[in-house]
This record gives C-alpha cells, structure tokens and sequence, in this order.
C-alpha cells in the first residue's frame, strides 16, 4: 500500500515535469502575468499532490491543474483587492474573468493547436529582443526549461540573488513595457526566430564550452539547449534554421564524452576515442543535416552542422575529408565575414593541403590585427609550425597563446604541447 | 498603452543638409505624421529647437540654478517626441521603425507611467 502510494506520487512528479511548460505557457496567457502564473500553477500542484493520491487521478490531468490555478490566481486577485481596495487590482480581476469567459470551453482548451501556440507565444516573449540577451537566457532557462534560479545562477557562475534579480527585472519590463504575448506576425517570425535559436545555442554553448568544474551542472545546459531545439523545429516544422541548429547541437554534443580525459583536460577532435561518441546523436544529427541542405540555401548552423558531419563521418581523424571542411568554411566565411571563421578555415586547408598553405593564411590574418589578443591565433600558428618541423618558432608561437589563455583546461593542454617541442618548459610551470 | 517615442539624432548632420535633404526629411515627417493620425495612433508630438536653445534648470538649497546646453552631451540629440496610442510594444516599435530620423539616429520608445490617481 505504502509502495503503491509511493509508485503513484512518482507518476504524478514524472506528468508533471513533462506538462510543467505546456500548462505554465496557458496560464501565463490566461492570468496576462508571468509571476502570477507561476504562483498559481505552484498552488495547484500543491492541491493535486494532496487530493490526486486520495481521490484519484483526473480523467485529464492537465485541465484539471489549469482550472485549479487559474481558480487560485482569481482567489488571489480578490484576496489582495478586498485588502487594497485598489482600482487597478478590480480591473485585473475583470481581465482574468474576460478572459476566463472569452477562452473556449476545456476541450478547446486542450486542442493541441492551441497548446503549441502557446508555447510558441511563451518562447517567442521570452526571447523578444527588447530584453537584454542575458535576460531572455534567464528566463528561457526559468520559464521554458524549469530550472531554478539557483541552478541558473550556479550555470553561469553568479550569486543567486543576481540571477533573481535579472528574473525580476525581466518580468517587470514584460509587464510595464507591454511585451506582448504573442506569437510574431508573418512579416517578423523570420527574425524574431533567429533571436530564439541565439538564445538556445548561448545556453548550448555555455554547457558545452565547459571542461572541468561545474561539468555537471553545464552538461545539464547543453541537454535542455537540446531539448528546446527540439521544441522550436516541432513548433515550426516549416522553418529549417531550428533544424540546422539542432544538428549541430546534437553532432557537437555526440563528441562530449570524448573531449575531456580522465582529468577533465581537453582532448582534441584528432586525439578522441571516436568509439565513445554518441552515435544515437550522430545518425539524428546527419540525418538533419541531410535534411536541411536539401531544402537549399544553407544559413551558418547549417554549414557549422554540415563541418560537424563531416568529422561524424570520418571513422578515423585521418579519414577526415578536409577539403570538405575547407570548402565548407569558405561558404560560411561567405555568410559570416568573421576572423574565427578564417582562423578555421586556414586549419582546414593546412590539414588539406599541408601546413604552408594553412600558414599563409593564418599569416594575412595577424598581419590584419582583427584577432590580437585571441589566443587560438597564436596556438594555431603553434600547431602547423610544430607539423613542418619549426620547433624554436613553434614554441615561441605556443608561448604567446599561453599568455592569452584563460580557460584552465585549455591552458594545461598548451602547456603539454609547449613541453613537446621545448623539453625546457616543465609541463606544469605555472604562469 | 500609451508610449513616448524619443527622437534622437545627430543635430551636426542635419544643420548642414542641403535645401533638398531638408525638404525631404520634412516631406518624410509629414507623411509619417499624418499616417498615424489616420490609424488613430497619434496622441501628440513636436519637434525641438536644437540643443545650442536648452536651458538645464536645477534647484539646489532652494536656489535655481540654470546654467547652457542640456543635461548630457552625447553624440545624439532629443530632437523631438510623439506620443501614441499602441496596442503592445511590438506596435509600439514598429510605428517607431517607422519614424524618418530611425533610419539615421535612434528612436527611444518609453511606455507612459500610469499613476493609480490618475486612472
């Protein structure tokens, strides 16, 4: 009996983690109020873990939570209008009454066009670009992925009163600024798009840039960076660019139990144990990617997601079909004009073509200046003078990267490959 | 909701527009009022004097004290303001979008602070 009740609480946990987004993205649309939504759909889960054990479980779980919140958020409302007596609180009650009445009976309610709707219009203002992109991270992160704030504040190395504060500041310009709870019209839903998938890639990437530390914690990032990937291309099946970013995610994130060693220390593409990628990531990142560029017209996820698939697709590293990927980054470069993507693309035609092609490039963009300070610059240079023999030039090149670096992993990784072309330089010196 | 929508540009650039430039500009902000007072939008609005005509005005122990120019000198002016009437702020930004100097300076859209006593 104990066990049954306590099999029955787990079911109840599990449906509510997977409707948790689903109901809070109607409620925020009924009550018109993020904060308020959030305490009213709290309140009810509360009521379910207390009646649904006793009485049973609703025919239909999820009316059953919005009823009961959108009940406690008028409650409330009423509550706080008979202490106030203000004006502005009556109106508030009205408006959950409108749109109480306006909204369609229960099945209506739980059409599934509407539930995709809503959480379309719940991504769209979360990630709307009157707020500050640090902003519309949080949120998505509270709102979308259910995170606490002291979990996202944790992710990105921050005091939780911070990340509290950044939550409430973004709440309040929702409210007072009149962001709207929509989705963007025809006209806009191109760009308001691009703005989601920033959104979802920075949270990827802040789980994945991460080697050693909070690991765990970040992994966690790069999976619910996954998962919202997920949502958006079955939200928007029409538009490719989610698609293109959700191959990427999901070809870079197939590479994460390969990249670290034993002691948290970057492993290069060429150095990992290809066996330990996650080929499950991999069949569904290729897939997508075949996808994609068959619909044309490749934007930047796309082109990386395609660079991705051709490492996926290479059984060894000296498989890898560089030319590919040197062609592949001289589109991207089309697209994205940037000097990262240069530095890539001089790799890609070293490996190609040998290490004085890649050189010469590599050459043109110090001469330009635009990545003083970069220390991937100097640590590329390092690699290819090391691959033609050029020891000396190597370690001075290695040296210069290493004053630049930050990143403890990456640091110790230089450090190794220094030690190997200058026995001089004790591997674990610190700087 | 009602929004202010601040004008600012480079007050530098538009005293050496030519007689065409200005015309145009005029001509523009014209077009631009009057389409917004035929979607009902329009709730005000003007141009300003340039800066060199400010006057900053603060009252210190009781004393007023004016001193010349405005309160920050920055790259771009308050040149003007409208208020409208917007559904949202994407309506909002989307009138502001659409205001001549947009194109060349910026349009800073503040919502109107509704006090309680004044409803």
């Amino acid at each position: 009996m104990q066990e049954e009740t306590q099999t029955q609480t787990q079911t109840i946990e599990q449906l509510f983690r997977d409707e948790r987004r689903s109901i809070l993205a109607t409620l925020i649309r009924l009550i018109g109020d993020f904060d308020r939504a959030e305490d009213a759909l709290a309140a009810a889960w509360e009521a379910a873990l207390v009646q649904w054990p006793r009485e049973g479980r609703p025919v239909n779980p999820r009316a059953w939570l919005i009823r009961a919140a959108r009940n406690k958020a008028v409650d409330d409302i009423r509550r706080r209008m008979v202490a106030e007596r203000g004006r502005e609180e009556l109106e508030q009650e009205a408006a959950v009454h409108d749109s109480a009445a306006v909204a369609a009976p229960d099945e209506a309610e739980e059409s599934p066009a509407i539930l995709l709707d809503d959480q379309l219009r719940l991504i769209f203002t979360c990630c709307h670009p009157a707020l500050a992109v640090e902003a519309q991270v949080a949120l998505t992160l509270r709102t979308l992925a259910g995170l606490s704030t002291e979990e996202i504040a944790r992710a990105f190395l921050l005091p939780a009163p911070t990340m509290a504060q950044r939550l409430v500041r973004a709440k309040h310009k929702i409210r007072e600024a009149g962001i709207p709870y929509r989705i963007p019209d025809e006209a806009d839903r191109q760009e308001r798009t691009d703005a989601v998938l920033t959104v979802i890639y920075l949270v990827f990437n802040e789980g994945y840039a991460a080697t050693s530390g909070q690991a765990l914690v970040r992994h966690d990032l790069a999976a619910e960076a996954i998962r919202l990937g997920r949502l958006l291309c079955d939200l928007l099946p029409e538009q490719p660019a989610p698609r293109g970013l959700l191959a990427l995610m999901l070809l870079h994130d197939s590479r994460r139990d390969a990249r670290a060693d034993a002691a948290g220390d970057l492993v290069l593409l060429e150095d990992q144990d290809r066996a330990r990628w996650d080929q499950n990531e991999i069949r569904e990142g290729l897939l997508l990617v075949d996808l994609v560029l068959r619909q044309g017209a490749p934007d930047s996820y796309a082109l990386q997601a395609a660079i991705a698939a051709v490492h996926a697709q290479a059984a060894r590293a000296a498989d890898t079909d560089w030319r590919q990927i040197a062609a592949l980054y001289a589109r991207l470069y089309e697209l994205h004009p940037s000097p990262v993507v240069m530095l890539n693309h001089a790799v890609a035609v070293a490996m190609a073509d040998g290490p004085a092609a890649g050189l010469a490039i590599l050459d043109r963009l110090a001469a330009s200046g635009v990545l003083a300070g970069y220390h991937l610059l100097p640590a590329a240079r390092a690699d290819l003078l090391r691959r033609q023999g050029r020891a000396a030039d190597a370690a001075a090149a290695y040296r210069e990267a290493l004053a630049l670096v930050s990143h403890p992993a990456e640091r110790r990784f230089l450090q190794r490959r220094l030690a190997e072309v200058d026995p001089t330089a004790a591997p674990l010196s610190p700087v | 909701m009602q929004y202010l929508l601040l004008i600012y540009d480079n007050e530098a650039k538009m005293k050496t527009a030519t007689p065409a430039e200005s015309a145009a500009m005029h001509k523009a902000y014209g077009e631009f009022s009057a389409s917004i007072v035929k979607s009902g939008n329009m709730k005000g609005g003007n141009a300003l004097q340039p800066t060199s005509t400010a006057t900053t005005v603060r009252v210190r122990e009781g004393k007023t004290l004016s001193t010349d120019g405005p309160f920050a000198e920055t790259k771009e002016q308050l040149g003007g303001y409208y208020l409208i009437e917007a559904g949202n702020l994407d309506e909002a930004i989307k009138i502001a979008a659409r205001i001549p100097s947009a194109a060349y300076g910026s349009i800073e859209v503040r919502p109107i602070l509704v006090l309680p006593n004044t409803m």
